[in-house]
């Protein structure tokens, strides 16, 4: 490559990010092989176009139902949650959250937390929080726990620790628990579930994310396949879910066309292994069961996202994956080059509602919009229509009053003196024709170095005459006019 | 668990199943516009004389009106609303005289057929003349084989080609379905598939400027694979695609390369070498 990047920008750029990251070419491997087969499996899962396609228009019909209603159904929710025995919590912002889960458990005196697989307390920083305060805060999916193990994020949302294969995880297990080396891959999860399992017994307080929020019965569903969601929901003394606002749908007759949509979307499961509905704590004549139900539905930025129509599309999504694994950026670059919680198309249409484009500003432009994620996606949010929006609010100036927080980000008046130069160009057909006669007739003098472009392309040398010329040539006069004559 | 660590190497190609949009195609008409596009107009101009004749064989009269620039999508993509506006509506009013509008590149036929709906949304006016050049527009491929119809002889040598197709025309207008079935029609022609067909070749308008070592990196990748499939050359009916593929094999500084697919035709059943 002709152009390096400042080392200045490389920390804190997602195209600085992006070149370390395509330089790993294991990291690389890892991801184009994980990617390959999930988008394998998605593929299998949906054999029959016409039921994937019908069953994608439901849920997308589904979740545009839900969301039309959402402060009813949320209030529709709290008040079965509660008949229920769940007590419901508010909250704003991630803060808030993080507040509001430690009260729990400083209440209960706890001092073990372990936690199912949630993308919510992630936005949360959950961990770092709770230890901050000395309270000691456990991953249990087998995936959380090995980048936790790792002190890493996740980088995927449904597959965190996607980025490592069995060798790395081997050596990793060797390093931090004294293991002995092994790259049998059932060894290696044997060995996490040893440690995890007595942690699930001594823990305080049990802490998961919720996929569908049942509002008619008041009812939480999670999805998992390792059976650590059901321990971390069922064998400490008090459980306490999170989630974020958009999770609610209105009745469970709703629920088996998104489950049906996401566990097939996501690793091509016709359903997954455990599908727990909880809908209380224990009652006085059962024997198992939290003494305690917690649910905290956290809005950060939500229903800013909410409020505006097209964006509110953002809120559809069940948090698959499947635009990320079918993603040609992603997949090069791997999750952890987004910085952020959720990466890959989805992340980069929720996080500027979250955290603001400023936070963000390259993430807009970090796709091709080739509409592979749009062309996955189970509920039909057209992300690439939301990207291309975010560009439009990253470029205003603060005169035009951008509508997502902190836009304008991008907005250069070089740049836009440039493209009234190109709009100048291409509405005047005189102008238009001065510039095509000379570009064909200095074509030749194309530097050999024309910025970005020459990084991976020879330079684009003109044709020495244009389509316009041979047209006009070919065709007479006769053929060369437009317009209602 | 086990799909928690992969290292398998796997063959990558396969894709859900498609299930094509229906179009409903009107019968041939006696003259078209051809609408050149910026990029073919100043990089591939042969090809769109080359699409200009292939229609002419059909017994289509083609005009050219030399007043159109851009279809306005560069700056669509890159977030300038007002600046794209401006110039999709010159295009608008050069083109809208009720005679139908070919192609020869698929994102820009997505431009007219779905993203000018966009550009004029709160137009209630221009939407009426939005709607009406969407529904005449037709991506070259699919007025050929839809429209047209054509019969043809394949008058070449024997040969083996890789197909390219830009993802807008793929998602947006099908394109891949109608060219295959276009190279279906030429009894020498061989097409080969390449690995990861369907995935994008990291063009992206100027999202290959904005993020070159990303798009540099889905370039290679996209080059590597369509050398490797053992094709002769790659075709494909966008000019976009063709010069970002093209100028990373000269940069790479192989004699592999692709060409456009209305040049490829052309040869094919003119028996004439193309222009």
């Amino acid at each position: 490559m002709s152009q390096r990047i400042p080392v200045t920008e490389l920390e804190n750029s997602f195209r600085g990010r992006a070149s370390e990251a395509l330089a790993d070419s294991q990291l690389r491997t890892n991801f184009r092989t994980a990617m390959d087969s999930l988008m394998r499996k998605r593929a299998d899962a949906f054999s029959d176009p016409d039921e994937r396609e019908d069953l994608r228009e439901l849920g997308n019909h589904i979740k545009a139902r839900a969301l039309s209603k959402l402060p009813d159904l949320l209030e529709q929710l709290e008040t079965r949650l509660t008949k229920n025995g769940v007590k419901v919590h508010w909250a704003e912002t991630t803060e808030e959250a993080n507040q509001i889960v430690h009260g729990i458990i400083e209440a209960k005196k706890g001092s073990q937390v372990v936690k199912g697989k949630s993308m919510v307390s992630e936005e949360m920083e959950m961990n770092d929080y709770l230890a901050e305060r000395h309270i000691e805060c456990l991953e249990s999916d087998m995936g959380e726990y090995i980048v936790q193990l790792d002190g890493e994020k996740p980088s995927h949302i449904i597959m965190p620790a996607i980025h490592k294969n069995r060798h790395q995880v081997a050596r990793l297990f060797h390093d931090k628990l004294g293991v002995e080396e092994t790259d049998d891959v059932n060894e290696l999860i044997r060995i996490g579930r040893r440690t995890l399992r007595k942690k699930f017994m001594e823990a305080d307080v049990g802490v998961s994310g919720v996929n569908f929020a049942i509002a008619e019965t008041g009812t939480l569903l999670l999805v998992e396949n390792e059976g650590n969601g059901r321990m971390s929901t069922t064998a400490p003394p008090v459980h306490v879910a999170v989630t974020g606002i958009e999770k609610v749908v209105e009745n469970l007759r709703d629920v088996v066309p998104l489950v049906s949509l996401l566990t097939r979307s996501a690793l091509g499961q016709p359903i997954t292994t455990y599908v727990n509905l909880i809908s209380g704590p224990r009652k006085p004549d059962e024997l198992d069961g939290p003494e305690e139900v917690h649910l905290v539905l956290l809005d950060n930025g939500r229903t800013r996202a909410f409020a505006d129509a097209q964006m509110r599309q953002t809120l559809n999504c069940i948090r698959c994956g499947a635009c990320m694994n079918h993603c040609p950026v992603y997949t090069r670059v791997g999750g952890h080059t987004y910085g952020e919680v959720y990466p890959g198309p989805i992340g980069k249409i929720v996080t500027p509602h979250m955290v603001g484009l400023k936070q963000v500003p390259d993430h807009p432009s970090a796709s091709s919009l080739c509409g592979a994620c749009g062309e996955v996606c189970p509920v039909k949010i057209p992300i690439p229509e939301l990207l291309q929006r975010l560009r439009q609010e990253n470029v205003k100036s603060p005169k035009e009053h951008p509508k997502v927080k902190d836009g304008g980000a991008k907005y250069s008046r070089t740049e836009r003196a440039v493209w009234r130069l190109w709009a100048g160009l291409n509405t005047s057909p005189t102008i238009y024709r001065l510039f095509l006669w000379g570009a064909t007739r200095f074509g030749k003098l194309t530097p050999k170095n024309v910025g970005p472009w020459t990084q991976n392309h020879s330079a684009p040398v003109p044709a020495r005459r244009s389509l316009h010329d041979l047209a006009r040539d070919h065709l007479g006069s006769q053929g060369t006019k437009g317009g209602r004559s | 668990m086990s799909e928690l660590f992969y290292d398998a190497a796997p063959n990558a190609t396969r894709v859900a199943p498609e299930r094509p949009k229906v179009r409903n195609y009107p019968d041939k008409p006696p003259e078209v516009t051809l609408f050149g596009t910026c990029v073919m107009d100043l990089f591939f101009p042969e090809a769109g004389l080359d699409a200009i004749r292939l229609l002419e064989r059909e017994g289509i009269r083609v005009h050219f009106p030399q007043e159109q620039s851009c279809c306005g999508q560069p700056a669509w993509t890159s977030g300038y609303v007002k600046e794209a506006r401006e110039v999709a509506l010159a295009q608008l009013n050069l083109l809208d005289n009720g005679r139908p509008v070919v192609v020869p590149s698929g994102s820009c036929a997505g431009m007219f057929r779905q993203h000018y709906r966009e550009v004029f949304a709160d137009e209630p006016e221009t939407l009426k003349r939005v709607e009406d050049l969407a529904e005449r527009t037709f991506e070259l491929t699919e007025f050929l084989l839809h429209v047209c119809q054509v019969q043809w002889q394949d008058l070449g040598e024997p040969t083996q080609i890789a197909l390219h197709t830009s993802c807008s025309a793929r998602r947006e207008m099908n394109t891949h379905l109608h060219a295959r079935q276009l190279l279906g029609k030429l009894e020498k022609v061989e097409r080969l598939e390449h690995d990861h067909e369907s995935e994008c070749c990291g063009f992206g308008g100027t999202f290959s400027v904005r993020m070159p070592e990303v798009a540099g990196a889905m370039v290679q990748d996209k080059t590597r694979s369509l050398m490797d499939s053992g094709a002769v050359e790659m075709v494909t009916a966008d000019g976009g695609c063709l010069m970002n593929i093209n100028g990373s094999l000269e940069k790479q500084e192989v004699a592999f390369r692709g060409r456009h697919l209305a040049s490829f035709l052309w040869e094919r059943v003119s028996g004439e070498k193309a222009s």
